[in-house]
């Protein structure tokens, strides 16, 4: 049974099958992943550009192993937003990158509706690596695999997503993925970033973090995204350390079981202390290996679609 | 030269005047005879047959944005014209963001002039402060005396309280309005309505309170100068019901409305397509129940387009990054005959108003007269007409519409003014 779309573009709306087929995909290639040559010859003759317009170094990595262990030609293009309004329009960029007769384009931008834009514009299978604040689909595959993988299930379980659900692109297509599969989900974080409407997804606000340790199986920590202004949505790092970060005392405090999930990378001290970060609750290196497992069943699933 | 328009329903809310079934005699585009005409007269003139028609005091657009002088690219006196006489309207206030801003007299002159020999009228509107700035009083007496009819920093509002009210203050000698694009600045800088379609597209977002602030200070400062604040393209329920408010207490506020603020709701947003991009952002379901309520109720004093051309590849850009606005002059009587006429929102005296009589009466600009002797300003409209907006016969040089390829019904099918006549697509001077 093939994907129900020939992009990858966000959780919203892709239906569970669609999920669910990903997922198993993934734990066969997560098995090539554990092999002496990590490599088969799956996609050999497509060519996948990796066209990044903010700064990554995980997913762009993450992607790349991934098209390389498929065996496809793989070409990176990374370029700073900062000069939008100078050179090359981003619609003559991918012009001309298509001339070149390319496959695949996996997008980072930081703005968000890119990729989708993408898809008007040309032919290629257009995999979102995260847009703006938007979405970033393969983060959330990647969670829940890790989730799966973990506990042995995803439906029927209680995500609470922490942090900086305003600024981020993970919350998002986390919120859509999880409740596709059956999940309670729910975000903890200062009230100034929460986006506004949220509970109309269906999704529970909390403020308090303890309250959303003790509610939840699973904490989806978000790092604090100094970098888009969060810095002005809370007093001090400090005072969001004290009232939203996960330390060691809370996890104790609850007297419970729970799993800690980060999409990285960590601000040790801020949202996650270093006892979390590398304690016995947390799987944040497996979702990093997951990542490339997911991303390649991402790649073959649109990649032999056609 | 001598025509005669035939079979025509004159219509002119103002002058009490309801005529079916007249003819009307033009000679070098003056009214010469209304109804009463020989035999004589059918064989000296052209004559048009618009069995049917309404001939209605000719469409003012209070709120266009010429782009010249500075990005005549995008927009000329000239095309803007042209996009105002294909719309249907005889009258045009343009607005002063251009490159440089309208700031000086000399700016008034060169707008002036290259509209010289149009039908269509063209009025500027002066910035309120230099440069639109906000920091220093622009030469308002000068500019009124070249001819503003009005001043505005739009694009921004007044940025500063006590800017405003020496504004406020200064422009009472004239007695000209203040046109306020009502948004806080440090609200500013969204690319969408805040709400739950921002939360769900992941964009930045504009919260409709940044609108409501500004309208709110703008009211009390009228009330307190007595000077005259115009409300532009006023986009939030609670904005609407600001103005009712104010004009219940007899200040001297009026508003407009443009048609995608009363057509269209954030919603079109989620295909990302940067025809749906403008500021004020398009809003909710609820705001334009309220701005419809508005209309009716006379809370909403005129229709204006906001027409701001924009090039395709400025326009071609990342949702977040392509500029705001969109062409309103073509589509503006086919979204208003469509969407509150032929829905049963207004009737055809209320248009008149809306779109003929307030906008001039708000600026000073004379309304046109239908008496002998005077020069014609007609539109004359088609109200059942069905047609399909099409950006590529627009006469305006951008192409930024989202309303390209809809069914529209009603529009204006020939505008008469200055002794010219705008018909079929081309010019016929009288």
């Amino acid at each position: 049974m093939p994907l129900s779309s020939r992009h990858l573009l966000g959780l919203q709306g892709v239906p569970k099958e669609d999920i669910q087929l990903i997922l198993d995909t993934a734990n066969t290639f997560k098995e090539v992943l554990a092999r002496p040559i990590k490599k088969v010859p799956t996609l050999q003759g497509k060519t996948i550009v990796n066209l990044f317009y903010e700064s990554s170094t995980r997913t762009r990595i993450s992607f790349e192993l991934a098209e390389k262990r498929l065996s496809a030609d793989t070409v990176n293009f990374s370029l700073s937003t900062s000069s939008v309004k100078k050179g090359e329009s981003l619609k003559d960029t991918v012009k001309n990158i298509e001339a070149m007769k390319i496959d695949m384009i996996i997008i980072r931008h930081s703005a968000a509706g890119t990729p989708f834009y993408l898809t008007k514009i040309c032919d290629a299978n257009i995999i979102n690596a995260g847009d703006g604040t938007h979405e970033h689909p393969t983060q959330a595959l990647l969670d829940m695999y890790s989730i799966r993988e973990k506990l042995g299930k995803i439906e029927g379980l209680k995500v609470c997503i922490v942090g900086d659900i305003l600024h981020s692109r993970v919350a998002l297509s986390n919120i859509f993925g999880l409740e596709t599969m059956g999940v309670k989900v729910s975000v903890c974080g200062p009230s100034t970033m929460i986006p506004r409407q949220i509970e109309e997804l269906g999704v529970d606000v909390i403020y308090n973090i303890d309250e959303a340790i003790q509610e939840n199986d699973i904490l989806n920590v978000l790092r604090i995204q100094l970098e888009r202004n969060a810095g002005e949505n809370f007093p001090s790092l400090r005072e969001y350390a004290k009232y939203f970060g996960i330390t060691k005392e809370r996890l104790e405090k609850s007297g419970k079981e729970i799993l800690i999930l980060h999409p990285g990378p960590i601000n040790r001290g801020v949202e996650i202390s270093s006892e979390v970060a590398d304690g016995s609750n947390q799987i944040i290196l497996d979702q990093v290996t997951n990542g490339v497992a997911i991303r390649m069943a991402v790649l073959y699933l649109l990649g032999t679609l056609n | 030269m001598k025509i005669i328009l035939n079979d025509i329903n004159l219509f002119h809310p103002e002058q009490k005047l309801n005529k079916k079934n007249t003819t009307v005699l033009l000679e070098d585009g003056v009214i010469s005879k209304i109804g009463n005409l020989k035999p004589s007269d059918f064989e000296e003139s052209e004559v048009f047959e618009f069995a049917g028609k309404y001939v209605v005091p000719g469409f003012f657009d209070m709120h266009v944005h010429l782009r010249e002088p500075g990005r005549e690219d995008e927009e000329t006196v000239v095309t803007g014209c042209n996009a105002a006489a294909n719309g249907g309207f005889t009258g045009v206030a343009c607005m002063p963001n251009t490159q440089p801003a309208i700031d000086s007299a000399e700016t008034i002159y060169l707008i002036k002039g290259h509209a010289k020999t149009h039908l269509v009228d063209v009025y500027p509107i002066a910035a309120a402060t230099v440069g639109r700035e906000g920091e220093v009083l622009s030469p308002m007496a000068e500019l009124f005396e070249a001819g503003a009819v009005g001043f505005s920093d739009d694009g921004v509002a007044i940025k500063s309280a006590s800017i405003l009210r020496m504004v406020l203050e200064y422009s009472q000698m004239y007695d000209l309005p203040i046109i306020e694009h009502c948004e806080d600045q440090t609200l500013a800088g969204g690319a969408m309505n805040e709400g739950l379609n921002s939360t769900l597209l992941g964009l930045p977002a504009i919260p409709s309170v940044a609108e409501d602030l500004i309208v709110s200070r703008d009211i009390q400062m009228a009330e307190y100068t007595g000077g005259k604040v115009h409300i532009a393209h006023i986009s939030t329920k609670n904005a609407v019901q600001l103005v009712r408010e104010a004009k219940a207490k007899g200040f001297k506020v009026t508003a407009e409305v443009t048609p995608h603020h009363f057509s269209l709701i954030d919603d079109t947003v989620k295909t990302y397509d940067t025809n749906f991009k403008m500021n004020p952002p398009l809003r909710t379901q609820d705001d334009v129940d309220a701005i419809i309520e508005g209309l009716k109720d006379g809370t909403l004093d005129c229709i204006a387009s906001d027409h701001a051309p924009h090039s395709i590849e400025e326009k071609e850009e990342e949702f977040q990054y392509a500029p705001n606005g969109i062409l309103g002059l073509e589509t503006e009587i086919g979204l208003t005959f469509s969407e509150l006429f032929h829905k049963k929102i207004l009737e055809l005296k209320d248009i008149v108003e809306k779109l003929s009589i307030n906008p001039r009466r708000i600026l000073n600009i004379p309304v046109p007269k239908f008496n002998i002797g005077q020069e014609a300003n007609f539109t004359i409209l088609d109200t059942d007409v069905v047609w399909t907006v099409d950006v590529n016969k627009f006469k305006s040089k951008s192409k930024n519409s989202p309303f390209d390829k809809k069914l529209l019904t009603g529009r204006a099918i020939a505008v008469i003014n200055n002794r010219k006549m705008f018909y079929n697509d081309e010019f016929i001077t009288l």
